[in-house]
């Protein structure tokens, strides 16, 4: 097995280096047929390794080492658990599904064997993090899927407003990776060892062990959680590092999709549920786990309310459901965070594949308010969206409804600080989502056509190639949540790789409710469940809120707008993070470089030092030239006082 | 007999003088070559005193030898010198300041 | 006192008398005789020495060559003597205090280096005693090499000597080379571009006249004209005021 596992990254690799290196040479189609086949190969196997995982068979080893350095082994080396097992299905087929959908939506780019260079070396980045069995190899994978999210995000360079976008993800992802990497160094100082399993069985030992801080002692521990969730923080885009990702909607939709929906921003849970050995020993880290992924979830929710670009509703959807999974996350429900991460992975795909769609019929108009009745001309991409809608705003039975209710489930039964804030903003939160995806909905494919006349006559369903992945996501969009609510539940899916104190365990009170009962039996009680409850009423309250606002009586946003003023406004604004970080830390940065420059730089070093050398070399010249006099007499002298001296010299000794 | 000392003393005041020579002549070149060979005439006092007191003959080669660098160097000297003449109209040395710093 | 000592004693007067003269007399001219008497009281002193071959030596050489060849560069050269000793007061204090220094730095390292009773008289030499002879054993056995040495040197001198002196000849036919002027030469100087109507070589190639329709003289047509035969003709075909 291990020369598969070792096959499932290269194959990418291999794939994005050919495109890469000699995508001009073999042209467009071959180029893509490489890509694709190389991350097909690597699904493929993902789904046998998955299958042999199943089957019982782990695997955590390092397989090269590739530097020793004072005495710790830099290795590279797989772990292969259920949880990787799934991570690697979920990317692999998100990415499959994206190189097939590029090929539809890239068709007229002249960027094309670039694009897929990128995506395939992403795929391989995400499985090095995904299968790594030491912090190394995860701080590899982890920067590397930054590199190629800001290849990405920039991938047309020429705009300058992706240009600004990437180099805004770059810098907020350093961020967070400065805290990932703070948090590194400690696991090494504390552990003496980089591998995941020797830090698991040492997290006792060092849960002993505290340190003094600010604000007194500090659990070690609680330390290095913290700073491996501010990488997160800045990975998955929880507040306040959330400002990158609606700006890397820059970037072309397949992107958005694979990077910013599916895989790369799931990055942070991945690692955090990876970690749940060390969160599960520190409560404060939960807390603050919860308490961030709570705000998240619902304030993000908020913006969404107000965007009209398709894509950035469906990016701070994102922000909102990656807040949905951190709450997970903070209430120890780290399998149920995977499982959402894993059908908010294909209808976020999903949702981003369709606005996509969309956006290539529209010919790259991407503002909602010159769309509408799109539902005639453009029916798989409708139907399609519908059901990644019906998925994100929790509907049973579709994927999103399980997780969502479960996360909900588990934040009702969590003890943990802060849980009753969190319970309330998902709550609130579900209301939100199902108002703004179908606000989107209703707005692109219902009502009258508000185009022009040029785009309207132009509009059509988009290739087979874009559908095709709408359709294979959807289902899984679908079905995801049926097949594998029981299985996550009862621990089957995930086995031993997840770890949960029982003192910290949400969940099991969930699944305390459904005792004894199996199969369809369990399914029909959580739809039961989920039906009796509030959740689910409140995603259907959103859901006729947004039809009645943009169907029934479109005039109605306006007023509601006009009438809420500054809190409009303050949504408008983002809260005004942006500005924020714009006034505080882009000019702050600024205006201490240039501070640095006139004075420290300038003045300091060119001048007081550099310039004052020079200046004084010079004085001591002028003040050497004039002795050179240039007379005969004036030499003469100086001679006679060199004798002089010398023949003192004699007198005295 | 004449002791070393006076004889030192001898040279000794001619470089005194000659030295002063080249430092007060601040007109004439020809003045400055002149107290030069004056300079070497002193040194060679000295030498032929030590030969004859010492009763060593290396003493009188070397000022054989002087005499003949100074030879040389004097014939050198007032070439340069004409040839100073006729480039700057002067052998005064307080014009010829060319390398001054 | 002695006779040898009277005379040492007034040589060395004459000596010390001659050689302030050198150094404060206005006239070169008259420099130069002090020097003259100077370096002839000297030959004396050395005599004291008994070193006969290099007084004879410094007579001959000095008073003889080096005095007349100074006497002669300062009548040949054109000197105002009235200003050439101008200033000379004003910078005598100094020097005359330079010079007191100096004479008691060095009495005082030889009163206490060489006094009388560490360097005892010599006896003097025998009636037969040829210094000549003594100090030629020396030069063309012990310092054969230094000797030619010297006697290169001197022959450098006198090449330097008049190479340095020695005008350029003056006659206007005199074929000469200044390598300044060539190196400062400009191409207008040696160049002539003139501008002319495109000729054919009588029975020259026809076909080649096509091939470079843009210039419309033939490359290998004869130029009477062009001082340079060898420019290149797309050079010729740019318009100058010729």
């Amino acid at each position: 097995m291990t020369a598969i596992y070792t096959v499932i990254p290269l194959a990418c690799l291999a794939a994005a280096l050919i495109t890469g290196l000699f995508g001009k040479r073999i042209g467009r189609r071959a180029s893509h047929a490489v890509a694709i086949a190389g991350v097909a190969l690597a699904f493929a196997l993902s789904l046998v390794v998955y299958a042999d995982v199943r089957a019982g068979n782990l695997f955590n080893d390092s397989i090269y080492t590739w530097a020793v350095s004072g005495g710790v082994p830099l290795r590279i080396g797989f772990m292969i658990d259920e949880l990787s097992a799934v991570m690697m299905v979920v990317v692999t087929f998100v990415s499959l599904m994206v190189h097939i959908y590029t090929i539809g939506y890239m068709a007229d780019d002249p960027g094309y064997q670039r694009f897929f260079c990128y995506i395939a070396l992403f795929t391989f980045a995400m499985l090095m993090l995904v299968m790594a069995n030491n912090f190394l190899q995860l701080f590899f994978g982890w920067e590397a899927v930054g590199l190629v999210s800001y290849l990405l995000i920039g991938f047309w360079y020429e705009r300058d407003s992706a240009t600004a976008a990437n180099l805004k993800a770059f810098l907020v992802n350093r961020v967070g990776d400065f805290g990932f990497l703070l948090g590194i160094a400690a696991v090494l100082y504390l552990f003496g060892s980089l591998d995941y399993g020797a830090v698991f069985a040492g997290a006792e030992r060092v849960a002993q062990q505290s340190v003094a801080g600010p604000f007194g002692e500090w659990q070690w521990l609680t330390v290095i959680c913290l700073l491996l969730f501010v990488g997160a923080m800045g990975k998955s885009a929880q507040v306040p590092l959330h400002v990158w990702l609606p700006d890397s909607m820059e970037g072309p939709t397949p992107i958005s999709a694979l990077i910013h929906a599916a895989t790369m921003v799931t990055a942070g849970i991945f690692m955090v549920a990876r970690m749940s050995p060390l969160f599960e020993w520190s409560e404060t880290a939960l807390s603050v786990v919860l308490v961030v992924g709570a705000s998240t979830a619902i304030f993000m929710a908020l913006v969404g309310l107000v965007q009209n670009d398709i894509k950035r509703v469906v990016a701070y959807s994102t922000l909102s459901q990656l807040g949905y999974m951190t709450v997970a996350l903070g209430v120890s429900a780290y399998h149920i965070a995977i499982f959402h991460l894993g059908t908010h992975a294909f209808f976020k795909a999903l949702l981003f594949l369709a606005a996509g769609s969309v956006i290539i019929a529209m010919h790259h108009e991407q503002d909602m308010r010159k769309m509408g009745g799109l539902r005639a001309i453009m029916p798989l991409t409708y139907i399609t969206a519908a059901a990644g809608s019906l998925a994100l705003a929790g509907i049973p039975p579709f994927a999103g409804f399980f997780s969502k209710d479960a996360i909900i489930e588990s934040a009702r039964h969590s003890d943990l600080w802060g849980a009753g804030y969190a319970y309330v903003a998902v709550l609130l939160g579900v209301f939100v989502t199902a108002f703004y995806s179908f606000r989107m909905l209703f707005m692109t494919f219902h009502g009258k056509s508000r185009a022009d006349a040029h785009t309207r006559r132009h509009l059509r369903e988009s290739p087979w190639v874009v559908t095709g992945p709408l359709l294979a996501l959807a289902v899984p969009s679908v079905v995801a949540g049926l097949m594998f609510f029981e299985p996550v539940l009862n621990g089957a899916l995930f086995g031993d790789s997840i770890v949960i104190a029982p003192q910290h365990d949400a969940a099991a009170q969930l699944v305390a409710s459904y005792e004894g009962k199996q199969g369809l039996a369990l399914l029909f009680a959580a739809l039961l469940h989920g039906i009796t409850t509030a959740p689910f009423w409140l995603a259907v309250a959103g859901i006729g809120g947004a039809w009645y606002a943009y169907c029934k009586n479109p005039q109605l946003p306006a007023k509601i707008a006009a009438a809420a003023g500054p809190l409009y406004a303050i949504l408008q604004n983002k809260y005004g993070f942006d500005a924020f970080y714009q006034k505080v830390f882009a000019r702050g940065s600024l205006r201490l470089g240039e501070v640095l420059f006139n004075r420290i730089d300038a003045g300091l070093i060119d001048d007081s030092i550099v310039n004052n050398s020079a200046r004084t070399v010079k004085w001591c010249a002028a003040a050497a030239r004039k002795v050179q006099t240039g007379f005969t007499y004036h030499y003469a002298f100086a001679m006679i006082v060199g004798l002089f001296c010398l023949v003192t010299l004699f007198v005295w000794l | 007999m004449i002791p070393l000392s006076h004889y030192l003393a001898l040279g000794a005041v001619l470089f005194a003088l000659s030295v002063v020579g080249i430092f007060l002549n601040r007109k004439n070149v020809v003045i400055l070559l002149m107290s030069i060979e004056l300079l070497l005439l002193a040194v060679n006092i000295n030498f032929v005193a030590f030969s004859h007191f010492l009763q060593d003959v290396a003493g009188q080669v070397f000022v054989f030898f002087i005499l003949t660098v100074a030879a040389a160097e004097s014939a050198i000297g007032l070439a340069i010198l004409i040839v100073l003449f006729r480039a700057r109209r002067t052998i005064n040395v307080e014009e010829l300041d060319s390398l001054k710093g | 006192m002695t006779f040898l000592q009277f005379a040492f004693y007034c040589f060395a007067a004459v000596l010390v008398f001659a050689a302030a003269g050198v150094v404060t007399v206005r006239n070169p001219v008259k420099a130069a005789l002090f020097l003259v008497l100077a370096f002839f009281s000297a030959a004396c002193v050395w005599i004291t020495l008994e070193a006969e071959f290099l007084a004879i030596v410094l007579v001959l050489v000095y008073v003889g060559a080096v005095m007349v060849l100074f006497l002669f560069v300062v009548m040949m050269l054109d000197i105002d003597l009235a200003e050439l000793r101008a200033g000379f007061a004003r910078y005598l204090p100094v020097g005359s205090v330079v010079a007191v220094l100096l004479v008691v730095e060095i009495a005082l390292v030889l009163a206490r280096t060489f006094s009388p009773e560490r360097f005892a008289n010599p006896p003097p030499q025998a009636a037969g005693h040829s210094n000549t002879r003594e100090l030629g054993e020396q030069l063309y056995t012990v310092y054969i090499y230094p000797f030619e040495i010297a006697a290169f040197i001197l022959l450098v001198a006198i090449v330097a000597a008049i190479a340095l002196t020695m005008r350029a000849r003056q006659r206007p036919d005199a074929k000469r080379i200044d390598p300044a002027a060539q190196v400062r030469t400009r191409r207008e100087q040696r160049l002539r571009i003139v501008q002319m109507k495109p000729q054919r070589r009588p029975g020259a190639r026809a076909s080649e006249s096509p091939g470079s329709p843009e210039s419309p003289q033939h490359p290998d047509a004869p130029q009477p004209e062009s001082p340079s035969p060898s420019s290149p003709p797309s050079q010729s075909t740019e318009s100058s005021p010729s």
